[in-house]
């Protein structure tokens, strides 16, 4: 019986896993620590300058980037760079329809990105753009195969080519661009790092009422297991 | 102080039975003394129903139910509402805490034999309440309307499609549309909200209505009531369910906090089994994610209706399907009628009912295990082998609970 | 026997009698911390408070006598162009006594508009359109002496909902339902055409 209860125990346990990569290409490691305020800075900045021209934040509020040490000041300064105001949700300068016509499908919010895809992913995509004319961009990538979305970030990264040995498929850099490839990994790395906050901003506050939770209810447990045991003597 | 208490009392006891419905469900309420580890469920369920009704109603204040908006709310409780991120993973983590809780519930049920007589109400209520929760979690699980909402909701409406002559009148009738869309999106929220459970808690009270007529059944399967001392008329082997085991259960709910308020706070997309990744995209009507599953309470029936790939006795694979699911669900009902065995309880059972639940339960893992996976032919044809076991479990059940060696049942717990 | 069951029994020991104690104070505690995020959800979320934000206004093209209405925190705010002549109505009713609270005593300006014509500027009056009764919006009547109003009537605001009367600086009259003057709302002049509602400082636009 005991035996039983342990094996299903084991059994509930088991199934929790991480889903796999859909796609074949093995996915690098996002640098991801969003209690580093310097580097979701620095990935805030380069959303705000390379993203949102066509994506939308559109759940996330300017003044919301408290949370990463910014001062209002700050967000106004640094952040927009339109008419917008400080407690104003972080809208796409174009609209949907423009989108559908320019790219063919709308450009996709990205406030939850890093929650539907994962960092990993995005890491790992945002570094696979490769030169194809066959597409209709001139670009194409290796993890999405035929994205609509062009390679916005090639004049830090340069162009990389395609390279076929068998079934292996590699990228390599074609033409360089402004930034070394040290330096273009931790510029995406930032921005994947901001995009994981931008999912989920209140993730550290979640983390640390957590700890204070946890606390409390190992005290609670002490304090119920004596008084159980007390009353219990009245049984054995 | 304690005299105008017990004078308050007084005048409310002449006025409604409060003394006497204390004492006969609470102080004076005699259970088995020998409740185990799998006794903490029921009030754990009861805890985690409180949870959800009153995260519920705060989320209510904030979400919208329309398809344009949707979405939107969702983000807006976790972000723009002071601590609304916290009442989200509550309710969410709830959802699926609630089904860990009532299969942990279930499956005591199935160890001990609770469901055999006299319980044999108390045993289809709750499986009433289990159909009920089942229409909380799929009604509940389209309001964010994300992708595995919109496309979970599509293929669950769809076999409703399948029943022949009035499915596809039967399936516009539900939608409210020909497709699934906002109508639709607003009576689930109506259906979530409102008349689910409301249902619900009348089931639950007429469940703990009827167990504490029948009194609760124990590890060792014997009756307690059958030994009372002559005198005061109390069960020997009983004891006052207040304070012994209200002081038991506290126990019981601060370690289910420990582990529900870790996963709240470290873990709530639960690796994208409490909350699915591809919800995180909004509802699109034109495009399918690549890979579809229901959350994984759904998943061992799911992989059921997926097994069924041809068509005979003239019945198409689709129906077939629909009806194993249908069938995998309703079967718990039939167990007391089932088994035949002299015991109740697995502890004084046989070898091959012994076998037979370790069976059972394998397959169920295995079948949820399957259902949050892609079909491949090798998938398929497992799905095939443990759907065959699992109803054979309850198929077989009259013949081998009745022929299996049990032990002799003790007098005393 | 119910009451046994709440309150301390006396054949308990010590040691159960300090558990119980120990446990419904901490079972208090979880329970006024749980409460609290709950509560707090009902506030204003930050949606409500960026539409809450401060509101900027020109009023350049504001005449003499004239009232513009802006909306701020969802409710209406009145600048109003005093003419030389209101400014001296506002002078000749304090001598008539029959107002309420003629230097603002009561709390309902900032420190700044706690003067004799209630603003910063002496002929622009801020001021929340929102009567100080039961919430209504009171009607501006700047004509003199009118038939419903009586001839004592030197120009103000009038509640239709019940009765309650103020002058051109929102003071209440006396004997109306309305306890205090109407509620000048923080405002400040970023220059002299722009004024910003709801804020006392330039930085927070």
């Amino acid at each position: 019986m005991k035996k039983l209860t342990i094996a299903i125990l084991i059994l509930c346990i088991a199934p929790f896993g991480v889903f796999a990569a859909e796609s074949g290409m093995p996915l690098e490691r996002a640098p991801v620590d969003i209690t580093d305020n310097d580097s979701l800075q620095r990935g805030a900045e380069s959303f705000v300058n390379y993203c949102l021209t066509c994506h939308g934040a559109s759940y996330m509020r300017y003044n919301r980037h408290r949370d990463i040490g910014y001062t209002n000041e700050e967000i106004l300064e640094k952040m927009i760079h339109t008419d917008q105001k400080v407690g104003d949700l972080m809208l796409s300068a174009m609209r949907k329809e423009e989108g559908e016509v320019w790219f063919g499908v709308a450009p996709p919010d990205l406030s939850v990105i890093a929650r539907s895809r994962g960092s990993d992913w995005l890491y790992t995509y945002l570094k696979a753009f490769y030169r194809d004319d066959t597409t209709g961009t001139g670009w194409n990538n290796l993890v999405y195969d035929r994205v609509a979305m062009p390679h916005v970030l090639y004049q830090l990264q340069g162009e990389q080519i395609l390279v076929v040995k068998g079934d292996q498929k590699s990228l390599s850099l074609d033409k360089p661009g402004q930034m070394t490839s040290a330096e273009f990994d931790k510029f995406v790395g930032d921005l994947v790092n901001y995009l994981v906050y931008l999912g989920e901003p209140h993730a550290n506050e979640r983390k640390e009422l957590g700890i204070k939770v946890m606390l409390f209810l190992l005290g609670m447990l002490v304090l119920t297991y004596l008084l159980k045991k007390e009353y219990w003597r009245d049984i054995h | 102080m304690s005299n105008l208490f017990n004078s308050m009392i007084e005048w409310i006891d002449k006025r409604f039975p409060l003394t006497s419905t204390w004492k006969a469900h609470l102080s004076e309420y005699y259970a088995p003394k020998n409740f185990n580890f799998w006794y903490f469920f029921g009030s754990l369920a009861l805890l985690v129903l409180v949870n959800q009704l009153i995260t519920g109603i705060f989320l209510t204040m904030n979400y919208k139910p329309d398809a344009n908006q949707a979405f939107a709310s969702v983000e807006y409780i976790m972000r723009d509402v002071d601590y609304g991120w916290l009442i989200r993973y509550m309710h969410s983590t709830g959802a699926s805490m609630f089904f860990v809780v009532v299969y942990l519930h279930m499956f005591r049920g199935m160890l001990y034999g609770s469901y055999r007589k006299p319980r044999e109400l108390l045993w289809l209520v709750g499986m009433c309440l289990f159909f009920v929760l089942m229409a909380l979690a799929f009604t509940g699980y389209i309001l964010p309307w994300g992708q595995m909402s919109y496309w979970g909701a599509q293929v669950i409406v769809s076999m409703f499609g399948a029943i022949p002559a009035i499915g596809d009148t039967l399936q516009q009738w539900l939608l409210g549309d020909f497709t699934l869309s906002d109508a639709a999106l607003n009576r689930f929220f109506a259906y979530h909200v409102v008349t689910l459970p409301l249902v619900l808690l009348v089931l639950v009270f007429v469940h703990i209505l009827a167990l504490h007529e029948t009194g609760s059944n124990n590890p060792d399967g014997i009756e307690i009531k059958e030994n009372k001392n002559p005198s005061t008329g109390i069960p020997v082997d009983g004891i006052p369910f207040h304070p012994y085991y209200t002081v038991k259960d506290i126990v019981g709910v601060v370690v289910f906090l420990i582990v529900f308020c870790g996963i709240i706070f470290f873990a709530p997309e639960m690796g994208g089994y409490f909350l699915e990744y591809n919800n995180f995209i909004p509802a699109n009507t034109l495009q399918t994610p690549d890979h579809i599953a229901p959350v994984w309470y759904f998943t061992p029936y799911y992989s059921m209706l997926r097994a069924v790939t041809v068509n005979f006795l003239g019945v198409d694979a689709k129906l077939w399907g629909v009806i194993l699911m249908a069938g995998s669900v309703v079967i718990f009902c039939f167990l007391p009628w089932l088994d035949r065995s002299p015991v109740k309880s697995v502890r004084y059972k046989g070898p091959y009912f012994k076998i037979a639940l370790t069976l059972f339960v394998i397959s169920f893992f295995v079948l949820g295990w399957l259902g949050t996976k892609s079909p491949t032919p090798m998938y398929t044809f497992l799905a095939q082998i443990f759907t065959v076991i699992y109803f054979a479990f309850f198929i077989l059940m009259p013949w081998y609970s009745k022929i299996d060696k049990t032990k002799p049942e003790p007098k005393r717990l | 026997m119910m009451a046994d069951s709440f309150s301390m029994d006396e054949k308990m020991s010590g040691r159960r009698k300090f558990l119980v104690a120990a446990t419904s104070v901490a079972g208090g505690v979880a329970g006024a911390a749980i409460a609290t995020p709950f509560l707090l959800s009902m506030m204003p979320s930050e949606r409500a408070k960026a539409a809450g934000a401060p509101v900027e206004v020109n009023i350049s093209k504001l005449e003499p006598g004239m009232l513009l209405m802006v909306e701020w925190r969802g409710r209406v705010v009145w600048v109003l162009n005093r003419t030389p002549e209101m400014l001296e109505s506002l002078v000749k009713i304090e001598e008539e006594d029959v107002l309420a609270d003629p230097n603002s005593e009561k709390n309902q300006q900032p420190e700044y508009a706690k003067n004799h014509t209630r603003s910063i500027k002496p002929e622009i009056f801020v001021t929340e359109g929102v009567c100080t009764h039961l919430g209504c919006s009171p009607v501006f009547r700047k004509d003199i002496a009118p038939a419903d109003l009586g001839p004592d009537w030197l120009g103000g605001f009038f509640c239709p909902c019940h009765g309650s009367k103020f002058d051109l600086a929102g003071r209440v009259y006396k004997h109306v339902p309305a306890p205090t003057n109407l509620v000048v709302p923080p405002h400040v002049y970023l220059d002299d055409s722009r004024l910003l509602i709801g804020s006392e400082s330039e930085g927070s636009a």
